[in-house]
C-alpha cells in the first residue's frame, strides 16, 4: 500500500532499452494501480482541477468511478468532455492544468489524474466501448478544415449535436500534429489515435484527405458551392522558424518539422518504408520546447549522440518537466546557456560542425523571463554532423490568403474569440494553433469545443 | 485511390499517366504541381502537371525513372491507382494574373529540358488559348529522349528542337539555341521561362543575364508535405530563403543560388543508391557486399 501522500508510482520502459527503440515509454497503469490510485482522491465538491482542465471534464466524477471499478461509467464521465482521453492522458501537461492546482498536491503529491485518464481511455478501446452517437441528424453541413486535436474534437462534439460534418486533412493521414509531429514513442499511432480517431467516425464524421484548403478549393467554395452552412478552421502551426545565421541551408540542417515528420508521418525510421532520414551520429537540437525534446529523442533512437543547445538555462525550459527528466534519462545532453552562431559546412555542402557562443542571464525582458546575453570571447565549436532547429512556427497563409474577409493580426494567426471562435468572416470559426500560434494539444482541443459551441448557436439562430 | 486511366512510356524511363483527381482538376493552373504517394509505404514524390482536364476530372503527370519509388512507379498500369494524390500546390504561373493586353504585348520563350517540357507545356498551352503564341527550345540527349514534341508544336508559335548529340533538330544545348536565336537570327524576347535540370536552369540563367532577358525557373528541390510545414524545400532566392512548396515553384532566376540548391537536391543520394540497389537485388540484397555500405 502506498502512502496517501504519494502517486501511485507508473510503470515505464527501462531508459537504456528504450533509448533504442521507438516502443512507449510510459507503460501506464493497471486496474488495480488505477484504483489504488483513484482512493487517493478527496472527491473535492468544488473542485479546483476542473478549473485547471481547458475541457471541464468532471474529473472527481470520473475518478470516483474508478475509485469503485466501473471503469465504462468512467469512460462515459470523461466522454461528455473530451473526444480524445487516451490522447490526452498522454500529452496533456497536467502539471500545470488539473494535476497543478489539485489540493492533494499541497502537502504532497497531487492524484495522477493524466494517467488515470489514459487508463480510462486504453479500457474503452481495448473493450471497444463505444461513444453515445446523436439519435438522429439536423441535416446541417459543417466543414471542418485540419484532423488535429482541434479539428476532430470540433467535429466530435458538432456530430454528438446531430450535424453532418466533414473533416477535410491535407495530408494523406489522419491526426495532424498527432501522427506528424508527436512521436511513436509517446503517442503510439496504430494502437491510440488511429483508434480515437475510429471512435470520432463511430459518431458519423466524414474524412477526406489530400485536401489542402486553400489550393484543391477554398472556404469560400466550400460554402458556395458544396453547401456547408459554417466552417471550422483548425489547421494548425505553419511554417518552421529558421535561425538566419551562416550555413543553415547546409545539407544536414533541418526544421524540427522536417525531421519529426520523416520518422513519424512517413515512418522513416521503420525500414520498411520508403522515405530516407539522415539520422546523424551527433546531433545538435537548437532550442527547448517539446517539439525540441521530441526531435532529440527520435534521433537518440535512430543511434545518435545528442545534444539539446538552448540559450538561457534549465528553469526557463518551455518544455513539459516530464519531458526533460524522460529525455536526460535516456541520455540527451543539455547544453544550456548556448547559442548558435554558424553552422560550419564542407566543401561538398555538409555540416561538420556548429560554431556556438555562451550565454548568461540578464535583466528580465517582455516575457518576464531574464533576457540571454553573450558572454565576450566565449565562442567555441561543437562537433556535429546534423543540426535540427525547433525553434517554433509562423502561421501558414495558405488558408487567411485565400479566404474573403478573414481577419488575421499582426503575428499573421487568424483573429478568433475565446468562448466561441468566431471570426471576422460570417460562419466561420477558427482555433488551436491557427489561432493561438503553437501551443498544446490539449488547448486546441479546448478551442475546438468552443468553435463547435459557436457554430451550433450560429446555426441555431440563423 | 486515385485511379490510373492511361499509362504511357514517352521515351527511355519517361512515362507518362493520366490520373483521376477531380479536386485537382477542377482548381489547377499552369505552374502549379502535385504530390503523390503510391501506397501505404511510399513516399510522398512530387511532380508537375503537364496537362488536366476540368470536365473528365483528370490530371497528367510525367515523370523520369530517377530513384528506387519512380522506378516502381513506372510499373504501374492503366486501371491501378496511386493511395494519395494531393493538389494542385504551389502558386500558378505568373503570368496568368497579368493584365493580358500588357501580356500579348511581350515576346515570350520557353526553355524546356528533358522532362521539363512537361510543366512547359500547359504554361505554352494557356498563353495559346489566350491568343498569345510562345516561342519553345525544346531540348533533348538524343533523338529517342525527345518528348512531346507534337503537342507542343500545336501549341507554340516556334518551336525549336535540338539534341545534345546532333541525332534530330539542330544540335547542341538549349543555351546554344537561345544564344543563336538571339544572337545571329535577330529574335528578341522579353521574357524567358526556363524548366529543365537544376544545371540546364543554371547556365540557361548566366546567359539571359548576359542577354539581359527576364527569366523565371520552376524549382523541384527535395519536399516532404508540400504545404510549408518541412521546410525540406527552402532555398536561397537573393537575401531570402523561400519555400519551393509555397512561394514557389517558380522564381526569378537569376535570383536563385543554383549551387547551394544542386548540392541540396544531392542530400539523399547515398541513402535513395542504396534503396535503388536493394530494389534490383530484391531478394538477394543483404547489404554485405560493400558496395553500399550495409543497410544498418
Amino acid at each position: 500500500m502506498a502512502n496517501v501522500l504519494n502517486k501511485v508510482p507508473v510503470r515505464e520502459q527501462d531508459p537504456k532499452v528504450r533509448a533504442t527503440n521507438f516502443e512507449e515509454v510510459c507503460l501506464g497503469y493497471n486496474q488495480e494501480e488505477a484504483m489504488e490510485e483513484a482512493n487517493r482522491c478527496l472527491g473535492c465538491k468544488n473542485a479546483k482541477c476542473v478549473q485547471g482542465c481547458p475541457v471541464s471534464i468532471d474529473i472527481p466524477g470520473f475518478i470516483k468511478e474508478v475509485k469503485e471499478g466501473n471503469i465504462e461509467e468512467a469512460y462515459k464521465v470523461i466522454g461528455k468532455s473530451s473526444a480524445l482521453p487516451a490522447i490526452c492522458g498522454r500529452v496533456c501537461p497536467q502539471e500545470s492544468q488539473c494535476e497543478g492546482k489539485c489540493i492533494r498536491g499541497i502537502k504532497g503529491e497531487s492524484i495522477s489524474i493524466g494517467k488515470l485518464e489514459r487508463f480510462v481511455a486504453d479500457y474503452a478501446l481495448e473493450h471497444d466501448i463505444k461513444p453515445e452517437a446523436a439519435d438522429s441528424t439536423n441535416g446541417h453541413k459543417v466543414a471542418v478544415i485540419g484532423s488535429g486535436p482541434s479539428g476532430l474534437t470540433c467535429a466530435g462534439d458538432l456530430a454528438k449535436l446531430g450535424y453532418e460534418v466533414t473533416v477535410f486533412e491535407a495530408l494523406h493521414e489522419l491526426g495532424g500534429v498527432l501522427v506528424y509531429g508527436i512521436p511513436e514513442f509517446r503517442l503510439p499511432k496504430q494502437k491510440v489515435v488511429a483508434k480515437e480517431i475510429e471512435k470520432v467516425k463511430e459518431l458519423g464524421v466524414k474524412f477526406e484527405t489530400n485536401v489542402v484548403i486553400g489550393k484543391s478549393t477554398t472556404i469560400d467554395q466550400l460554402i458556395e458551392d458544396e453547401g456547408f452552412e459554417a466552417v471550422f478552421i483548425g489547421s494548425g502551426a505553419g511554417l518552421p522558424m529558421f535561425m538566419g545565421i551562416p550555413g543553415e541551408n547546409a545539407n544536414g540542417v533541418f526544421s524540427a518539422n522536417e525531421y519529426l515528420t520523416r520518422s513519424n508521418l512517413m515512418k522513416a525510421f521503420d525500414d520498411s518504408y520508403d522515405t530516407p532520414i539522415a539520422a546523424g551520429k551527433k546531433v545538435a537540437v537548437v532550442g527547448g520546447g517539446n517539439v525540441a525534446m521530441d526531435a532529440a529523442r527520435t534521433a537518440l533512437r535512430l543511434g545518435a549522440e545528442v545534444h539539446i543547445v538552448y540559450r538561457r538555462s534549465e528553469a526557463e525550459l518551455p518544455a513539459r518537466v516530464e519531458e526533460v527528466h524522460h529525455a536526460k534519462e535516456e541520455g540527451v545532453i543539455f547544453d544550456l546557456l548556448t547559442n548558435p552562431k554558424e553552422i560550419l559546412v564542407d566543401e561538398n555542402g555538409n555540416v561538420k560542425g556548429m560554431k556556438v557562443i555562451k550565454m548568461e542571464l540578464g535583466e528580465p525582458d517582455a516575457s518576464g523571463r531574464r533576457r540571454p546575453v553573450e558572454i565576450a570571447g566565449s565562442e567555441y565549436e561543437m562537433d556535429v554532423d546534423t543540426v535540427i532547429m525547433s525553434l517554433g512556427t509562423s502561421p501558414n497563409p495558405l488558408i487567411s490568403s485565400t479566404t474573403k474577409g478573414l481577419e488575421i493580426n499582426r503575428r499573421k494567426c487568424i483573429v478568433a474569440d475565446e468562448e466561441f471562435g468566431k471570426t471576422s468572416k460570417e460562419g466561420v470559426y477558427a482555433g488551436g494553433d491557427a489561432v493561438t500560434g503553437a501551443a498544446t494539444v490539449i488547448l486546441a482541443m479546448g478551442a475546438g469545443k468552443a468553435g463547435a459551441r459557436g457554430i451550433d448557436e450560429y446555426l441555431k439562430n440563423k | 485511390m486515385y485511379e490510373i486511366l492511361k499509362a504511357e512510356k514517352l521515351a527511355e524511363k519517361i512515362y507518362l499517366m493520366d490520373v483521376h483527381a477531380p479536386r485537382v482538376a477542377k482548381h489547377c493552373q499552369p505552374g502549379q504541381f502535385v504530390i503523390v504517394k503510391m501506397d501505404d509505404k511510399g513516399e510522398r514524390i512530387p511532380l508537375t502537371i503537364c496537362d488536366y482536364d476540368r470536365e473528365a476530372g483528370t490530371i497528367t503527370i510525367v515523370f523520369q525513372e530517377v530513384g528506387a519509388s519512380t522506378v516502381k512507379m513506372a510499373d504501374l498500369k492503366q486501371g491501378d491507382s496511386f493511395r494519395d494524390f494531393v493538389g494542385p500546390l504551389g502558386c500558378a504561373s505568373e503570368f496568368i494574373s497579368e493584365d493580358l493586353e500588357t501580356l500579348k504585348k511581350k515576346k515570350l520563350v520557353f526553355v524546356a529540358g528533358g522532362v521539363g517540357a512537361a510543366p512547359v507545356y500547359p504554361q505554352v498551352k494557356w498563353l495559346h488559348e489566350h491568343g498569345i503564341d510562345a516561342d519553345v527550345i525544346l531540348g533533348a540527349k538524343t533523338e529517342s529522349m525527345v518528348i512531346l514534341e507534337k503537342e507542343l508544336e500545336a501549341v507554340a508559335g516556334n518551336l525549336y528542337v535540338t539534341t545534345d548529340d546532333g541525332s534530330y533538330g539542330r544540335s547542341g544545348m538549349v543555351t546554344k539555341v537561345l544564344e543563336d536565336l538571339v544572337g545571329n537570327e535577330g529574335k528578341h524576347y522579353d521574357t524567358c521561362v526556363a524548366i529543365g535540370p537544376m544545371i540546364m536552369m543554371k547556365f540557361v540563367c548566366l546567359l539571359t543575364k548576359k542577354l539581359e532577358i527576364p527569366t523565371i525557373v520552376s524549382m523541384n528541390p527535395i519536399m516532404v508535405d508540400g504545404t510549408g510545414m518541412c521546410g525540406a524545400c527552402r532555398l536561397q532566392v537573393g537575401d531570402e530563403i523561400k519555400f519551393a512548396c509555397v512561394d514557389g515553384p517558380e522564381f526569378d532566376g537569376h535570383l536563385v543560388d543554383f549551387d547551394q540548391a544542386m548540392k541540396r537536391s544531392q542530400m539523399y543520394k547515398t541513402l535513395e543508391g542504396r534503396a535503388m540497389l536493394k530494389l534490383q537485388e530484391g531478394d538477394t540484397h543483404h547489404g554485405g557486399c560493400g558496395n553500399c555500405g550495409g543497410d544498418n
